[in-house]
């Protein structure tokens, strides 16, 4: 029974953070406020929230299945203290400051109409500290920290995750391209480039 | 019963474009992407049949730069 | 429908070019008489019909009305600000009262501040005046002719900076940018209190509605519009300045006060940068709401410029264009991409073209379509936290009317001004 704790702990430990990983991606393209994959802008917001409920969800089960194995070790205050664990404390602490800054973003997600704007940015920030505490958990804390399986899994994590972010800071990340004219049948080249100019902002 | 209207916060707005597809028949975008009342007004009117949407559309908007009055 | 000469200015009377003549409370005092009670002045604002003078002409009373009920409701005490910040480039009026008659604005100020039972005052003002009007506060202080507490605040010397949400943003210790409202600030203004924020020529009405009755008031103007109001007359006009006439006065008399014109008149801009271009043959228009609706335009704060014959008038509309497309304060998506364009537009149709024959092309690769600069001023037209596209889409279409001649001048490679570009 213990090893079938131990086995579920570890797997939905690896499958959250790969919907993690998911969805930083996500983030980063409703951000970006361009339509994917075919997808209009308002169905990747909704992924982005979905997948991030799911990873709860996930997380959840992990943290769980964890609680109950007393293999692991691990007691409640550990889902809220980080570095107090009697196992591997330090890439522990890691993982419950990701749990504690996941609860924070969900939470504050919920409550985004009541809280306002700025109160939720500066929280929702935070998404690109939780991320890689959540790598290094996985890396640090469980037994199959050494197999390559699961560091195949991360490279592919970090270089969608690290892919994303390099475009999220580029220059061009910003100038989104505008739709049609509408009424107005073709442009003439002082408004595109004067709106070019403006950096279409 | 007076007709509910569409505030946008044109501060918040940041074209993210939510509101144009869930709204398509309010909403159209201008050539910058921004999005455009059709019926040329500063807060359109929502229609009792789109009320349902007009919610969506305020709850979905990824800068909380719309709101339902009336 | 004549309204009746004005015989003696109300608001200025001391000797122009004098700084700061009317910073003498004893002065104020000899010439207008003791600072009146506050009782029944709302009662009286509204028997007046005294409306805004700062641009939107919105009923004086209602504003106070709303403000004292919305303190009542709420249990906020409400704020009082004077605006004196006159971004508009070419208005001096607010400027001019402040150094001829500060306790007159002051006395409008106390007054509004007694009636909506404010005990904080804030006067908002351009650079330069503070060092004056922080004398006439300390007059006021130390003889005890009134004791409101009044804190300056500087307006940086932005075109937007005087609208309503910008000044109290101001106020607050943030940018002077407009914000958007969902209730009025009358109701909600200033961290959320009650606001009554006037422009100080309203006040100096007010000042005198209080000591000398609402029939007094509407002894000049016409009735529907009454009392006077401040213009400032500039451009070709042999002596441009400030100057009082009651509301309704045809713009030729206007004229005439500032000296006549100096050259046969082609156009007068009314209402300021996002006002409407009179054309010369209509001067007897009366300068009102109800005389300039015809044009799709008002009074706004009494901004009257001048355009003699010879000059181009898409010339001078595209310099007031491009000044307004710069002021966006950039925050409101349309006007802060659309504005540049616009102005892009009207500069390149007021540059004489002779068809695929153009010195400075580089940018357009066909001649520019008033059309399409129509369509623009009408896609920024209340989309926006404040009304500067909608005034800015006002002015671009009105230059297009009565500047037509010289827009089909243009397209067949002429200018009125002679030269190309």
């Amino acid at each position: 029974m213990t090893d079938a704790l131990w086995y579920l702990g570890r797997g939905t430990g690896v499958v959250s953070l790969v919907l993690l990983s998911l969805v930083v991606v996500l983030g980063i393209a409703t951000r970006s406020g361009r339509p994917l994959a075919g997808m209009p802008r308002f169905a990747i917001g909704a992924l982005h929230r979905n997948a991030s409920l799911l990873a709860v969800l996930l997380l959840g089960i992990h943290v769980g299945t964890l609680l109950a194995d007393p293999y692991a070790q691990l007691r409640l205050v550990d889902l809220v203290v980080p570095f107090a664990g009697r196992y591997r404390p330090l890439w522990l602490g890691l993982g419950t400051v990701g749990l504690d800054v996941i609860t924070a973003l969900v939470a504050t997600s919920l409550l985004r109409h009541r809280l306002g704007q700025r109160s939720w940015r500066a929280v929702h920030w935070l998404a690109y500290l939780c991320w890689p505490v959540a790598v290094l958990h996985s890396l640090g804390t469980g037994t199959d920290a050494g197999q390559g399986w699961l560091r195949g899994v991360v490279v592919v994590c970090v270089g969608a995750v690290v892919g994303c972010a390099g475009w999220r800071i580029s220059e061009g990340f910003g100038a989104r391209p505008g739709r049609g004219a509408g009424d107005h049948s073709g442009q003439s080249t002082v408004v595109r480039q004067a709106t070019a100019r403006s950096g279409g902002r | 019963m007076t007709a509910q209207r569409l505030h946008i916060d044109w501060t918040r707005c940041d074209r993210r474009g939510s509101c144009a597809e869930l709204l398509p028949e309010l909403f159209a975008e201008d050539p910058w992407g921004y999005p455009l009342a059709r019926d040329g007004s500063r807060e359109p009117a929502v229609p009792p049949e789109l009320a349902r949407h007009a919610k969506r559309a305020v709850a979905r908007c990824p800068r909380l730069a719309l709101r339902l009055t009336g | 429908m004549t309204a009746p000469a004005l015989t003696r200015p109300r608001l200025l009377g001391g000797p122009p070019g004098t700084p700061f003549a009317g910073v003498d409370l004893a002065s104020h005092h000899g010439r207008h008489g003791p600072l009146p009670a506050a009782a029944g002045l709302v009662e009286a604002v509204r028997a007046a019909g005294l409306t805004g003078r700062g641009g939107a002409a919105f009923p004086t009373w209602r504003k106070l009305a709303t403000v004292a009920e919305a303190a009542a409701r709420t249990g906020r005490d409400p704020v009082v600000v004077a605006n004196a910040a006159e971004g508009e480039p070419a208005s001096r009026k607010d400027r001019t009262l402040l150094r001829h008659a500060p306790h007159l604005v002051l006395d409008g100020l106390r007054l509004a501040a007694s009636a909506v039972g404010a005990r904080r005052a804030y006067l908002y003002l351009p650079p330069g005046y503070a060092d004056g009007m922080r004398a006439a506060l300390a007059q006021r202080q130390g003889s005890g002719w009134d004791r409101l507490p009044v804190e300056l605040v500087g307006a940086p010397p932005r075109f937007v900076a005087g609208e309503e949400s910008a000044v109290l943003a101001r106020v607050e210790g943030r940018p002077a940018v407009p914000a958007d409202r969902l209730r009025p600030v009358a109701e909600s203004g200033l961290r959320g209190a009650p606001s009554l924020v006037q422009n100080v020529e309203t006040l100096a009405h007010l000042a005198l509605v209080a000591r000398h009755g609402s029939d007094w008031f509407r002894a000049a103007g016409t009735a529907e519009e009454p009392g006077t109001f401040l213009a400032t007359v500039s451009g070709a006009v042999a002596r441009p300045g400030v100057y009082e006439a009651g509301c309704g006065v045809p713009l030729a008399e206007l004229l005439s006060m500032a000296g006549g014109p100096a050259a046969p008149v082609q156009a007068v801009l009314v209402g300021g940068y996002h006002g409407v271009w009179l054309p010369g043959s209509r001067l007897d228009t009366p300068v009102s709401r109800a005389g300039l609706a015809p044009f799709d335009g008002a009074p706004g704060a009494g901004v009257v410029v001048v355009l003699p014959d010879g000059a181009c008038g898409l010339r001078a509309a595209a310099g007031i264009v491009s000044y307004l497309a710069e002021a966006s304060t950039g925050q409101c998506g349309p006007c802060r991409n659309g504005l540049p364009v616009i102005a892009q537009e009207f500069a390149a149709l007021a540059t004489a073209t002779r068809g695929s024959d153009r010195a400075d092309s580089g940018s357009a690769d066909r001649p520019v379509d008033p059309a399409r600069i129509d369509w623009l001023a009408r896609l920024v037209t209340g989309r926006g936290a404040c009304r500067h596209p909608d005034g800015t889409a006002r002015l671009v279409g009105s230059a297009l009317r009565a500047f037509d001649g010289e827009v089909r001048r243009h397209a067949a490679g002429a200018c009125t001004e002679g030269s190309a570009a």
